[in-house]
């Protein structure tokens, strides 16, 4: 465990350095600012207002933004630590490979999650003292979303990581899974739903095996039914399961995928050449 | 000590250890030569426990050095080829080691002052940035620092000038008693007060071994 703690935390000190750290922490503390200055939390628009709203703006770009940026930062992380000959010597050490590549993560897992979290916590701390109701619920949520979306993006990039060669192939492969959950699967279900013969249950069914739009749909779940402009995937489960089955459901799903890409990673690690 | 028992490794169809066998043991200095692309660095490399091999296996002190790196890694200093870039600063480096291999700060600053290089002006640098001689004094300086029974140096000496040479030479020769070295080199005559034995590669296999 000690060893485990070390990788941990010297690669987390490690990429607090980085240029990439710096733009990232940026991104997400300018987006809270950038809400503040654009006054949303005093628009009322469609029955949700203040912090609230601010919240799920919030979380809605994030969605969108945080897969990328962990993929693009990530996806190289071992290979590329193998091909520079880094492995080579910082595993001449007596450290275990699995301390080492759990270490890693844990490392990289704190980078990414603390700059959204932080930045979010800023938004309710500065909302309270402008005198708005902090939506405790839907922070509590978010917190949760957020770890769990780490978590599956994290596990994806460690899993690509672990095997691919040259970093273009890598950046392709991850703008190809970013832009795949994003868009493709929404586009290609919309088309089979348009053509009718393919079971609308079905259809639920597969696109919520994309965590993208299980957060989409966590993201609002909390949010009136009634007022909220929601997609028929998210009306369909809201209106089927129990709102804190499904908000389990939103958090643990996307853990275990990430973990479960993590570990294949693992053992993609574990059976290749450290050189 | 090191058991080297019917290796070969392959790359692709290239094959880079074709049916090597030899043993290492305990007061032997050896020097490792042969032309480049013969196989020493793999050789290295598979003694280190970093290849998964086609055939045979190496055995440490009766261990497998993939299956139980750590208990292996904790009685081996080693140096590679080419300094990789770590990001680490130089404090970090040092805690990373300190740590992992339990070896005391105090001791690699110790041995960096005798290799001449100044770490406290450097500990808040990136090892990266580093000039191509300090890293290697630093590499080095940290072998020396770890109390191992078995040190093994991939040419270390290629960017250092001549005086970090002698220095290196002198502290390497306090420190070979009890261990086994094992020292790749293109230059024989530097290392013949270093060395008692011999071994030569040609195209991923030993050719003549020679005691002396
Ligand atoms: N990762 C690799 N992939 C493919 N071929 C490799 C790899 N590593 C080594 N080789 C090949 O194996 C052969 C032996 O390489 P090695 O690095 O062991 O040589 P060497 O004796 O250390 O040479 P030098 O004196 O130049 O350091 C070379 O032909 C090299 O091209
Ligand atoms: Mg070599």
């Amino acid at each position: 465990m000690k060893n485990l703690y070390l990788i941990a935390y010297l690669d987390l000190k490690e990429s607090i350095r980085a240029k990439w750290f710096l733009v990232y922490s940026l991104v997400f503390g300018g987006l809270i600012a950038l809400f503040f200055i654009a006054g949303v939390t005093e628009s009322q628009v469609m029955g949700f207002s203040g912090l609230s709203r601010l919240l799920l703006m919030y979380i809605q770009i994030t969605i969108v933004i945080l897969p990328i940026f962990i993929l693009i930062t990530t996806v190289r992380s071992i290979s590329g630590d193998r091909d520079s000959n880094i492995l080579e010597y910082m595993l001449s050490f007596p450290i275990s490979l699995k301390q080492y590549y759990w270490g890693k993560i844990t490392g990289r897992f704190i980078t990414v999650y603390l700059p959204v979290i932080f930045a979010m916590i800023i938004a309710v701390i500065y909302g309270a003292f402008k005198g708005a109701d902090i939506p405790w619920s839907i922070f509590f949520l978010y917190i949760g979303v957020l770890f769990a979306m780490s978590a599956t993006f994290l596990g994806i990039a460690f899993f690509i990581s672990s095997f691919v060669k040259s970093s273009e192939v890598a950046l392709g492969i991850a703008f190809f899974i970013w832009i795949f959950l994003l868009a493709f699967i929404d586009i290609a279900l919309i088309s089979l739903m348009m053509q009718q013969r393919v079971d609308e249950g079905l259809i639920i069914f597969i696109s919520l095996i994309n965590p993208m739009e299980i957060f989409r749909v966590a993201a609002i779940s909390l949010f009136d039914p009634e007022l909220t402009v929601m997609g028929p995937v998210a009306f369909y489960i809201l209106d089927s399961v129990s709102q804190s089955t499904f908000m389990l459901l939103s958090i643990g799903y996307p853990l275990l995928l990430g973990l479960l890409f993590a570990f294949f990673g693992y053992k993609i690690f574990e059976k290749k050449d450290l050189v | 000590m090191i058991k080297v028992n019917n290796i070969t490794k392959k790359f692709g169809s290239h094959i880079s250890l074709e049916n090597i066998n030899c043993e290492f043991n305990k007061n032997e200095s050896i020097a490792l030569m042969g032309a480049n692309g013969a196989g020493k660095t793999t050789l290295i490399r598979s003694i280190m426990g970093y290849y998964h091999l086609d055939a045979g296996e190496v055995l440490i002190d009766g261990l497998n050095p993939i299956k139980q790196r750590v208990e292996v890694l904790k009685h081996i200093s080693f140096v590679p080829q080419l300094p990789p870039p770590i990001k680490l600063n130089i404090e970090e480096l040092m805690q990373y080691i300190s740590v992992s291999a339990n070896v005391d700060k105090e001791l690699m600053k110790h041995y960096a002052n005798e290799m001449k290089l100044n770490i406290n002006a450097n500990l808040n640098k990136s090892f990266f940035k580093l000039s191509g001689g300090m890293k290697q004094k630093l590499l080095i300086a940290i072998s020396l620092a770890k109390e191992s029974d078995i040190i093994i140096y991939d040419e270390p000496t290629a960017n250092l000038d001549p005086k970090a040479r002698d220095d290196f030479y002198r502290l390497l020769k306090q420190n070979e008693k009890e261990k086994v070295l094992l020292f790749v080199t293109h230059r024989l005559e530097e290392v013949k007060d270093l060395v008692n034995r011999q071994i030569y590669m040609d195209f991923g296999k030993i050719v003549p071994d020679e005691r002396f």
